[in-house]
């Protein structure tokens, strides 16, 4: 168990998550250790494949806390993210409490009972309340831009105060904040007063030097001099203004299919074979074919 | 100070004593004389202020956020402190590039962005397809851009409204430029066909039964379902040939504006000797850097149209797969074709039974004793909704309301 604050430095954060397979610019880690120290919610953008998820789950290992994850889309909303109350139980528990009182022909106290159906028992905790119960904990909000304007006012009042208020208890507060991690691909604009609340960290692409570092971290067993080429070619291919950039993810994705096919270096035949694993539109794998002569060209 | 002392932690450790600090100019040796913490901060505050005025929307809170990360950071490394500013302060990547610069020359005299681990960013300047594009028939004689303020002051927004934007000087165009970032033009909508689960409207016998099971029998209330309204998909195609350059740049700008109201349901494509796709650009919050790579992206820029060509090949790529169904398709076009006509007819047909309204833009259009006869306008006629003329800020701004009817 690492706390947060025992990293004084953001190189000490960088390289904890180095050891868990994350390796990170100087920007990273600075938010990451900023996130820490401050105990403020890291809000990750950027292009699809430039490791926000990742980033969440490396945190949680080198904090060695549990990740909770919440999966926002369209039309979320609080009772599927902060909690819900399981109404069939407390059903249960209404009838079970009757029909004692009339086996027993005593009088029910209405308030008591009513007091009791909201017990925390029958709270079902989604993953913002089961995030600040369990501490400390790594919350990963993922894909924000994708759910509603409206959902983003309830998830102030959690990143402002680490708490959530529920109208029959009161207010659930964490004992250490869990740390917070949003991220959004810029489908949509999230609301400024979100992003006030939050540390913003705008994530690119690696540049070449540590995409190579990052496929060697990944996979031990891929030659130098293919980590390379595949480094250099998906470089080349973000260049070429294709509907979808290939992220680390798909460069990782090609280095593990032309290593399955037995490739020993990327010339015209292999990346042909498995253009599939960086390209995933028609139109894309077109326009790379006709750029691939020069791309290989190095 | 306020902010400062908000900013101060209270749960977090002391705050470090100040072992160097990055000032102005260079770095004080604290060493030697331990620095007067107020006037430390004092100085973060006024970078602040630089940065507000450079565009980042910096807010008192943003800066108290701020303060409270410099506690936290090595002030004696550079790195360190650029980033504590750039994770606070930025909220927008078009911030980041605002951040890029005013940091570099508040605090440094050598800009050493490699080492902060990025690349630098490219400076957004102004976008280079107005200077692309000069007034016709002004010629060189104008010598008064550079005080392109008082030029404005003389020729007034009203008398400007109703000017043709090629016989505009370019002065004239950067009010305009202005005045069409303020342009809140009204999206288009349309009823979603499936029925979705909402406090009003009809009573949704299924969602009700089922929660009633759910429930044991207990009917929790009355689920009701109704249709919303979504925003209608406007699609954008933009004559960038030598005949519409003049009116090139307003007109993406123009697209730019539509974007940012509803970024998800405009796309833009500029047509020329080839398709080019530049909604992704258009995305972009600045209007500069939209617009700048927006124009670097056209690879034809003020050249010929083949527009029955490009048309289909539109329709191939993008239009039959989607972008164009059910959705208001604005062509800006004056229809000059250089081929045959057939063509452009054949597509125009084609593009009118996929798209919910097709709206033809023909800056020519807005001219006095203006005819549609020209070989192109007159094949694409008999399949356009409505014609309008587009070639001034009070026809642009008709067009927003066509568009908000559509």
């Amino acid at each position: 168990m690492t706390a947060a604050s025992e990293f004084d430095r953001p190189d000490a954060v960088a390289a904890a998550l180095e050891r868990t397979g994350y390796l990170a610019d100087p920007g990273l880690a600075s938010a990451a250790f900023l996130a820490m120290r401050m105990g403020r919610p890291l809000f990750c953008e950027g292009e699809p494949g430039t490791g926000k998820t990742a980033l969440a789950q490396a945190l949680a290992q080198v904090l060695d806390a549990p990740l909770v994850r919440l999966q926002c889309h369209e039309g979320i909303d609080a009772a599927q993210a902060l909690y819900d109350w399981d109404f069939p139980r407390q059903l249960l528990h209404l009838r079970t409490m009757e029909a004692a009182a009339t086996a027993s022909g005593d009088a029910l106290d209405a308030d008591a009972v009513e007091a009791s159906l909201y017990d925390r028992r029958f709270l079902l905790a989604r993953p913002v309340l089961e995030a600040l119960q369990t501490t400390p904990s790594v919350l990963l909000i993922d894909e924000v831009d994708r759910a509603d304007d409206e959902f983003e006012a309830f998830l102030l009042e959690v990143l402002a105060e680490n708490s959530v208020t529920i109208p029959e208890i009161g207010v659930v507060r964490a004992e250490t904040p869990p740390l917070v991690v949003l991220t959004s691909n810029r489908t949509r604009e999230v609301h400024d007063a979100l992003k006030r609340r939050c540390l913003y960290l705008w994530l690119e692409h690696p540049d070449l030097a540590r995409e190579v570092a990052i496929l060697k971290s990944r996979m031990p067993q891929l030659s130098d001099e293919l980590a390379q080429q595949v480094a250099q070619a998906v470089h080349r291919l973000r260049g070429l203004d294709l509907l979808k950039p290939p992220g680390v993810a798909e460069s990782l994705d090609w280095a593990a299919a032309l290593e399955l096919i037995g490739a020993r270096h990327l010339d015209l035949e292999s990346a042909t074979t498995t253009l599939g694993a960086v390209l995933k539109y028609r139109e894309d794998a077109d326009r790379a074919r006709d750029a691939l002569d020069a791309l290989l060209a190095s | 100070m306020t902010a400062a002392d908000r900013g101060g932690s209270t749960d977090g450790p002391a705050p470090r004593a100040h072992a160097g600090a990055v000032l102005a100019g260079g770095i004080i040796d604290a060493l030697a004389a331990p620095p007067d913490e107020d006037a430390v901060l004092r100085d973060f505050v006024a970078f602040t202020r630089l940065l507000r005025n450079a565009g980042v929307p910096v807010t008192s809170d943003r800066t108290a956020t701020y303060l409270r990360a410099l506690r936290e950071i090595d002030l004696a490394s550079e790195v360190a402190t650029y980033w504590a500013g750039r994770l606070t302060l930025c909220g927008d990547p078009d911030d980041v590039a605002r951040y890029d610069h005013a940091f570099f020359a508040w605090f440094s005299s050598d800009p050493r962005e490699q080492r902060m681990g990025r690349p630098a960013p490219p400076k957004p300047r102004a976008a280079t397809i107005a200077a692309l594009t000069p007034p016709p028939g002004q010629g060189q004689g104008d010598e008064n851009d550079d005080t392109p303020e008082l030029k404005v002051a003389a020729s007034g927004e009203e008398v400007l409204r109703d000017r043709d934007i090629a016989d505009l000087t370019i002065s004239e165009r950067e009010h305009i430029r202005r005045m069409l970032a303020l342009l809140t033009p009204t999206p288009p909508r349309r009823r979603a066909r499936r029925r979705r689960p909402n406090s009003r409207g009809e009573p949704d016998p299924r969602r009700t039964l089922r929660a009633t099971l759910r429930h044991a029998g207990e009917i929790p209330g009355l689920s009701r379902k109704n249709r919303r309204e979504r925003p209608r998909r406007v699609v954008i195609l933009l004559d960038v040939s030598g005949s519409m350059a003049p009116y090139a740049d307003a007109l993406l700008r123009f697209a730019h504006v539509l974007t940012r109201r509803t970024p998800q349901a405009v796309e833009t494509f500029t047509l020329g000797t080839r398709l080019t796709r530049v909604t992704r650009e258009l995305r972009q919050r600045d209007p500069e850097r939209a617009l700048r790579d927006a124009g670097n992206t056209i690879p034809d820029w003020s050249g010929g149209t083949r527009l029955g060509e490009v048309l289909a090949a539109f329709l191939d790529r993008w239009g039959q797969r989607g972008v164009a169904r059910r959705a208001v398709v604005v062509i800006f076009s004056d229809g000059w074709e250089r081929g045959g006509t057939e063509l452009l007819g054949e597509q125009m047909e084609r593009l009118a039974r996929l798209a919910h309204a097709v709206v033809w833009v023909n800056p020519h259009a807005g001219k006095r004793g203006y005819e549609p006869v020209q070989g192109g306008i007159a094949a694409a006629l008999p399949h356009v909704d409505r014609l309008l003329a587009g070639h001034s800020l009070a026809t642009l701004q008709e067009l927003t309301e066509v568009l908000a009817d559509a």
